[in-house]
Parts: C-alpha cells; sequence; structure tokens
C-alpha cells in the first residue's frame, strides 16, 4: 500500500476516472505552479474498480476548478484547511471554456489563425453540449486537448 | 459615445430592431434619391476571401447609391491573405483606410475574429458552411414585404439543408417569430445539422424532415429552394450524385396554393426551372431588390447615420 502524507491546505480530487489525472493535472494549469502534487493513478476503489486521486498543497483560492465539471463532473472535490476537510465543493458546469477542447472542424477559422484561443461556449446544459464560439461546432471526448 | 456595433448574426439585433431596419429599408424603397447622399465620403471596404459576385456587388452597390466609396478585394489570392496574414492583422490594417467592413471568408467563424479586433463596424458576408446574415435579412424583408408579416405560416427550406449557410441562419431568424411551422425536405445526407433542431426543439418550435418535395407542397406559404454548392463537398462523386436531387418544376408547382411563393438565395443552377421565373409566385428576383435595400439600411444603422 501507498502512503501518502496528509496535506494542510489544498484539494484532493478524489473519484477521477482511472487513467485521467494527468489531463486533469495539465488543465489544472498544475505543471506551472510551484506546489507539492501528489498524482495517485489506478487506485483501488469499491465503486469504481480503479480510480486516480490527486492531492495539491496550494492556496484553496488559486485554483480554478470549473473545468473539472467539463472533463467529469462525477470527481469528488475535498477542500482542505489545516488538514481537515472543510468543504466538499459542487461542480458547476462552466459558460466557456478556453484552451481546453481544440475544434475539429477543418473549416473553422481556429483552425489557421494564429494563436487564437479555442474558445467552446455551453450551449446546453441539461445535455451537457459544449460549442465552438467561431462555428458552433460540437465537441466530441477526442478533442480535449 | 456609441457602442461599436457589428453583424454577425440575425440574432445579433433583436425583434424590434429587425423591425426598425426593415422600416428603414421600405423606406430607402419609397424613396431612393433621398438617401443618395447619406453616407457621402464614408468607404465601405468589401474584403472577400472566396469568390461572391453577386453578394459584394450588392454591398457596393448599396454602398454607391448612398453615395459612399468602396475598396477591397474579391479574391484572397489578392490579399495578404496570400503571404500569410491573419484576419485579426488584416482588419486592424483595414480599419485605418475604411468606416465599415463587409467580410465573407471561407474559415467558419472568421467575420467573428475580425470584430473582435475591428475599431470600424464588421458585416458577416458569409463565413464557409456556417451564417450568412445579409442573405437572411434579404429573406425576412422579402418575406415581410410579399406577406405582409414574419408569423404565422409553414415554410418548407429544400435542398442543401447541411452546409447551406442561408438555411442556417433563415431558421435561426425565424425561430424567434410566432407560429412558424419548419419543413426540411433534403436527402439524408444534407440533413439540417443537429445544433438547428436542437434549438427548435428547445424552443418547441414545431419541425418535420422529409424527403419528398411533392408530399409536403400543398402545405407550404413559402418555399425556400437553395442549390447543392460543389464547394461545400469533400469529393467530386457525392456532388454529382447529390446535385439533381431536388428540381422544381411546373408539375410540382401546380401542387402549391395559389400564393406560396418560392424564395431562392441564387446563384440557381438547375433546381428552379427557368418555366417558372415568369409565375408571379417565382419572387426570386425581387429578392435580390429587396437585398439592396435591407444593406443599404444596415450600413446606415451600423454607421449610425439618421
Amino acid at each position: 500500500m501507498l502512503n501518502i502524507g496528509k496535506i494542510e491546505e489544498g484539494f484532493v480530487l478524489d473519484h477521477i476516472k482511472a487513467g485521467k489525472s494527468m489531463q486533469i493535472y495539465r488543465h489544472l494549469g498544475l505543471d506551472n505552479m510551484d506546489s507539492t502534487v501528489a498524482i495517485i493513478k489506478n487506485a483501488k476503489s469499491k465503486a469504481m474498480g480503479k480510480k486516480d486521486i490527486l492531492k495539491v498543497e496550494c492556496d484553496i483560492n488559486s485554483l480554478d476548478l470549473d473545468v473539472l465539471a467539463f472533463i467529469d463532473h462525477n470527481i469528488t472535490v475535498n477542500v482542505i484547511k489545516d488538514g481537515e476537510i472543510i468543504e466538499k465543493r459542487s461542480l458547476v458546469l462552466p459558460k466557456e471554456i478556453t484552451g481546453v477542447i481544440k475544434c475539429h472542424n477543418p473549416r473553422c477559422i481556429s483552425s489557421i489563425e494564429q494563436e487564437l484561443p479555442q474558445i467552446f461556449y455551453l450551449a446546453d446544459e441539461e445535455k451537457e453540449i459544449y460549442r465552438c464560439r467561431y462555428c458552433d461546432e460540437k465537441y466530441s471526448e477526442s478533442d480535449i486537448m | 459615445m456609441e457602442k461599436l456595433r457589428h453583424m454577425m448574426n440575425p440574432l445579433d439585433f433583436s425583434v424590434e430592431e429587425l423591425e426598425s431596419l426593415f422600416d428603414l429599408a421600405g423606406e430607402i424603397e419609397r424613396d431612393m434619391e433621398g438617401y443618395s447622399h447619406k453616407c457621402d465620403g464614408k468607404i465601405l471596404a468589401t474584403c472577400f476571401y472566396e469568390p461572391s459576385t453577386r453578394t459584394r456587388l450588392s454591398f457596393e452597390t448599396a454602398m454607391l447609391r448612398l453615395g459612399g466609396k468602396c475598396m477591397g478585394f474579391a479574391d484572397a489570392s489578392n490579399s495578404s491573405a496570400a503571404k500569410g496574414e491573419s484576419v485579426a492583422d488584416t482588419i486592424r490594417v483595414i480599419s485605418c483606410f475604411a468606416d465599415i467592413c463587409a467580410m465573407r471568408h471561407p474559415k467558419e467563424g472568421a467575420p467573428m475574429v475580425a470584430a473582435s479586433k475591428s475599431s470600424i463596424p464588421v458585416i458577416n458576408a458569409g463565413d464557409g458552411g456556417h451564417q450568412h446574415p445579409t442573405q437572411t435579412l434579404t429573406d425576412l424583408l422579402t418575406i415581410r414585404s410579399l406577406y405582409g408579416k414574419l408569423s404565422n405560416f409553414t415554410i418548407g427550406l429544400c435542398g442543401d439543408l447541411k452546409f447551406g449557410r442561408t438555411v442556417h441562419s433563415l431558421i435561426n431568424a425565424l425561430s424567434r417569430y410566432e407560429g412558424i411551422r419548419f419543413i426540411f425536405i433534403s436527402p439524408k445526407e444534407l440533413r439540417v445539422p443537429d445544433y438547428i433542431t436542437e434549438m427548435l426543439r428547445q424552443k418547441g418550435i414545431p419541425y418535420e424532415e422529409v424527403i419528398k418535395l411533392e408530399d409536403i407542397m400543398p402545405q407550404l406559404d413559402f418555399l425556400y429552394m437553395t442549390r447543392v454548392q460543389k464547394e461545400r463537398f469533400f469529393n467530386e462523386e457525392d456532388y454529382i450524385r447529390l446535385r439533381n436531387f431536388y428540381i422544381l418544376d411546373k408539375e410540382k408547382m401546380a401542387l402549391a396554393k395559389e400564393n406560396m411563393f418560392i424564395l431562392h438565395p441564387l446563384p440557381r443552377v438547375n433546381e428552379i426551372s427557368v418555366e417558372l421565373d415568369d409565375d408571379p409566385r417565382a419572387a426570386y428576383f425581387k429578392q435580390v431588390q429587396y437585398g439592396l435595400y435591407v444593406r443599404m439600411a444596415l450600413i446606415l444603422t451600423l454607421l449610425n447615420i439618421k
């Protein structure tokens, strides 16, 4: 059994679908932060069989977690302060996502315009459908960058 | 200072704003001379990255009729785009020369990118298979003029409903009016995209998708025909197989109501038989005239000229 110590302040992201933790690591911008991060892959889970867990030691106001709702809203977000869980945060789908999905439409201006941010908007909250801001193309899972 | 406005999508204007625009177009129709100096000293840039004679000439005529001048390019090979310049940089440059810009681009969303970097009003003159708002304004003005209102009718849209941007824009625009029912007539390969049908379902607007034109002719108040465009296909084989799918002729028109008008964004290839051109219900050439009035009205509105 692998043991990883408690964190004083930060987040524990639990119930991540096995194999998705690195994608989340990137999209949360953790590679650009000077924080202690533990990535646990393929941990045993009664409910899921296997799961990933991310532990991030950081100021709890320093991370924008909206993108998690888009990637997988079944993730449990535990907010830690003074070594204790102070909140289980629910995830809300962001109205707009930048730099997470790449439009796959070859006719979209984002396929050729230099340094144009990839922006998707929430077109249908109920069905969780995002569309490209420029061409209205619907994203598919393979478009996640 | 007035907020800079663009025309990217017919929905950029509220229903009330469109009414004012159409009223202005009506005034221009009645008194063209009275508007002939409204844009004295103003310059329209027409930035056309793909060929279009009709739309470009309509924009340029609109500006010339208002007393303004025009400049621009009619083909991307004659512009800096051929050297790899971005749309964002092009519009920044054009903003230094002109007062208003009409842009057509094969890439979807290009005029929106231009508008976000522009210091002058930008009009989307067609972006790939996405939107063509001024054609939609033309269509709405035509329907309003022929029918007297923009509500309570059944419109059939026929042909290339997948890539036909005029169709997408028109459906979006009509979806804001009361009592509109859509009938989509197309082969299954060219059906209307799912984001449009999604939107109609969400708004509770009735629509039907059918394969054969004959079956629904008697139900229609308007029939909007479209061309199957070669440039929207990835291979020629599909184009050849589908292009003659739906041709409107006298026989099919005999099934239609006596006051069912035929609309078409033009250019026509063979989807409407020329034998119908003298039919009083053939409104597609009148549409071109309304297109001029509505573009004149749009230029005045975006330039905030009373």
